[in-house]
């Protein structure tokens, strides 16, 4: 089957998850849709899978129009999907599990789902049991069992959503060997990804998603940089060296040995240096240790070895509290979720952060309130709730939050879902922290914002370091090496 | 200017989202009358009658709401955490057993009012310990406060008979009766032949004071507010989510433990095998119907305390099963819960 997007549109409220999104998919070949978080991958996948409707745009299957009013239409034309979490029952065996969308007639005819099973499973090379139960399997397995169950259906247009999270290198070769056979068999194949090395083993086309946008589309041989460039946008020019203050002898944070566990790779870095007044960027594609690291340096991650030390004081093992009193501020990606508390004035959050004695007083709270309000320009009262806030004045109140001198700002993607102008006013205010002295460190996955704010640049891959080199040293083209993995 | 219009308004809606849920729920109650073959207005006559037809029974009204009352102040301790107390049952308990010991230990005392204020000291202080545990189970054992606090209400509903049937039994004979009555030097005074005490109704009152001060006027109160909005956020802020949770824990277990002592020293003057009365579940009820607001909380516990006390009229006057009050209880509550599901649905599509 042939899929033909044409300008696709998902938006929600203000946010444009699809902004005119036109892609064609052929029959008989390995589509990779490649895009960082927030690209509009998984919005594009389920607009395919019949999940959502479309603000506007029109997809046709094999010419004709097709409109899915929910994910049974998608699944009746033969769209299957495979997701990242498996749909599958997990007290259940296999077997159960494969039988569950075909039970028609009065009778279970187990035996003969068990061939069929069987069939499917070993034409691929999956070694699944139909008697074991599922909640016992491994990632990989559970997978090897929904795609198995997805062909039973007998789908012709697969879904992939970042099939290779989480599963064994052996596994991953199973499974790359089993959609090129079903390449063969001309079903078309749609693989979701932030990883470059999947998308090069794999596909015969690369979509690359950014913004909501298509950045750029190639066959096959990639050129990694290329996709890179377009999954991290353009390359600005590299910044003047300017002097920046010998930092080595004002050191506000020190890690040595460190490794945690977590994620996709976790991290684990020798040694590692930040000094006051010093900015710099973590970057590197979606997991690969960065989040890890930020979260350990605030003391919120506890690494299983390693030590930190935090102007100089040694503070391995104590709590984020301990670290938030010597004077480190985290700032998570998700501002609702993690950062702000809904249901909360933003007087509330005021007097929570810098309120004293047992008594409230709303007065204070108030006047520091409209204090912040007007000195980073909040749109909202002091009674406005932190839930009724725009992302870009979340983000503002999170700022207004901070202490006036902070030792040392860690910040996960700090203008992540911002218009421009709240994006350089962010960093004015950052800037402004620094020059007080602040190191700050903040993740990124925008090579402009790299590049324009940052003055040392570290890049994580498989959860190591990289690269570590100071902006106006390297060139842009560097760094997409470093973060595709190659030196 | 603008804030003071939207209050207003909000007034105003809250007043008619008040007549529309009150409607509904009078309607129901009425097709239930019907189906359970009642004649509904000799029914519901008979309700009001049995709790404000007399001073006496208006006394036995008020001597529901004030336990009720106490519970319901507590539960606005640890529904602000975000913690589903089911465990109060239990807190009531603990509480009446530990006034219980005091009584019984302090018999011979020569000051009595020493005694009784000891004893709803030492309930205080059982209630948040019981309160305490099942925090504790939450925080550090992983375990949902609804089920730790449904195990420990087992824990001290078997406590209770255990104490009334062993160490505690009457001379002679042990019974569900319960433990020998106190003398009666100890319990609490009050009029309208001692079944109305002053005592507990400043005690309920000032428990609900209490909390609506410490919720909406201190930094405890607004940290609770906080931890129960976002728990992970308010760490980032500074505060210490599992200290938050076991303080108010305790704060409720405590207020619900002198309900406790309130059975025991103003109701019973015994420790009996349902001390409780299903006052603590009975509040869980008053406290979501109120939403949460402290102003609300007396006038739906004095609702709830007429129903209670006037439905025992419904078997004696109208042959009707006794469990019929129970249902109306509960319909209530499902019609009002409902009723807040459908506005909170459609506001957010």
């Amino acid at each position: 089957m042939r899929i033909t997007l044409h300008d696709i549109h998902k938006h929600y409220g203000k946010v444009r998850a699809n902004d005119g999104i036109s892609i064609e998919i052929n029959s008989g070949t390995i589509h990779g849709i490649l895009g960082e978080n927030g690209a509009g991958k998984s919005t594009l996948m389920k607009v395919l899978a019949g999940y959502v409707t479309l603000t506007s745009g029109r997809i046709l299957i094999d010419g004709e129009p097709a409109v899915f009013a929910g994910p049974f239409d998608a699944a009746r034309l033969g769209i299957g999907m495979l997701y990242q979490d498996p749909l599958d029952f997990p007290p259940f065996s296999i077997l159960e599990n494969f039988m569950m969308e075909a039970g028609h007639g009065l009778t279970s005819k187990k035996d003969e789902h068990r061939q069929k099973l069987l069939r499917i499973s070993d034409h691929f090379g999956f070694s699944l049991n139909p008697d074991s139960i599922v909640q016992n399997l491994t990632v990989g397995e559970r997978q090897q069992l929904e795609l198995v169950r997805l062909l039973a259906r007998g789908v012709d247009v697969l879904i992939l959503d970042e099939p290779t999270t989480g599963i064994s290198a052996h596994q991953k070769q199973t499974l790359f060997e089993a959609l090129r056979k079903l390449r063969e068999q001309e079903k078309t194949i749609l693989l979701v990804s932030h990883k470059l090395e999947d998308v090069e083993a794999l596909c015969d086309k690369v979509t690359v998603l950014r913004k909501g946008k298509v950045a750029g589309e190639a066959d096959k041989p990639f050129a990694a940089p290329r996709l890179l460039e377009w999954m991290f946008g353009g390359m600005p020019p590299s910044p003047p060296c300017t002097q920046i203050t010998d930092a080595s002898s004002r050191i506000v944070l020190k890690m040595e040995g460190i490794s945690a566990p977590g994620g996709r790779a976790g991290v684990s870095l020798t040694d590692f240096k930040i000094g006051r007044g010093e900015i710099a960027a973590l970057t590197g594609l979606e997991g690969s240790g960065q989040e890890l690291f930020l979260r350990v340096a605030a003391g919120i991650k506890k690494p299983l070895q390693g030590r930190i030390w935090i102007n100089e004081k040694e503070m391995t093992g104590q709590d984020h509290h301990s670290f938030k009193s010597e004077g480190v501020t985290f700032l998570p990606a998700a501002r609702l979720e993690e950062g702000l508390m809904p249901g909360l004035t933003i007087a509330e959050h005021f007097a929570i952060n810098f309120g004293k004695g047992m008594k409230l007083s709303f007065k204070q709270a108030e006047g520091l309130a409209v204090d912040g309000i007007s000195r980073f320009k909040i749109v909202g009262e002091p009674h406005t709730k932190a839930e009724s806030l725009s992302g870009g004045n979340q983000q503002r109140l999170l700022l207004a939050l901070l202490p006036s001198n902070p030792r040392l700002l860690l910040l996960e993607h700090p203008t992540r879902g911002l218009d421009v102008d709240s994006v350089r006013w962010v960093w004015e205010k950052l800037l402004g922290f620094a020059e007080r002295g602040a190191g700050i460190l903040f993740s990124t996955v925008e090579l402009d914002e790299v590049f324009r704010a940052a003055d040392r640049v570290l890049v994580f891959f498989n959860g190591a370091l990289m690269k570590d080199a100071r902006c106006c040293d390297t060139a842009p083209n560097e760094v997409v090496q470093a973060i595709a993995g190659k030196i | 200017m603008v804030g003071f219009r939207n209050k207003i308004r909000g007034m105003g809606q809250s007043a008619g989202e008040f007549l529309i849920i009150g409607g509904l729920v009078f309607f129901v109650t009425i097709v239930i009358l019907v189906m359970a073959g009642a004649p509904p207005l000799a029914a519901l006559y008979h309700i009001l009658k049995g709790s404000l037809g007399s001073w006496t029974k208006i006394a036995q009204a008020l001597t529901a709401w004030i336990p009720l009352t106490l519970c319901a102040a507590g539960l606005l301790y640890s529904f602000r955490v975000g913690l589903w107390n089911i465990g109060v049952e239990g807190q009531v308990v603990a509480g009446a057993i530990a006034a219980t010991a005091v009584m019984k230990l302090g018999v011979t005392f020569e000051i009595p009012s020493m005694i009784i204020l000891f004893s709803f000291v030492a309930a205080f202080f059982a209630g948040s310990l019981w309160a305490g545990l099942a925090g504790l189970l939450k925080t550090r054992g992983g375990v949902n406060e609804i089920f730790g606090g449904l195990g420990l209400n087992f824990v001290a509903h078997g406590l209770t008979l255990w104490l009334i049937f062993g160490p505690w039994k009457r001379a002679g004979v042990a019974s569900m009766s319960g433990t020998e009555p106190f003398p009666e030097l100890l319990w609490l005074s009050g009029f309208l032949s001692n079944r109305l005490s002053p005592s507990g109704i400043v005690l309920a009152t000032a428990a609900l004071l209490v909390a609506g001060w410490v919720l909406a006027r201190t930094r405890f109160g607004l940290s609770l507010k906080a931890v129960g909005s976002n728990p992970r956020a308010a760490y980032l802020h500074g505060l210490k989510p599992d200290r938050c949770f076991i303080y108010a824990m305790a704060m409720a277990g405590g207020t619900a433990g002198l309900a406790g002592a309130f059975q025991v020293a103003g109701v019973y003057h015994r420790l009996i095998p349902i001390i409780s009365s299903n006052y603590g579940y009975l509040a869980l009820l008053v406290v979501m119907l109120s939403g949460y607001r402290v102003g609300v909380v007396p006038a739906i516990a004095f609702f709830f305390a007429c129903l209670n006390v006037g439905s025992i009229q419904l078997p004696m006057m109208l042959q009707l099963d006794s469990s019929l009050s129970g249902i109306i209880q509960g319909t209530m509550v499902l019609v009002t819960l409902l009723a807040h599901g459908w506005k909170s649905k459609r506001y957010k599509v």
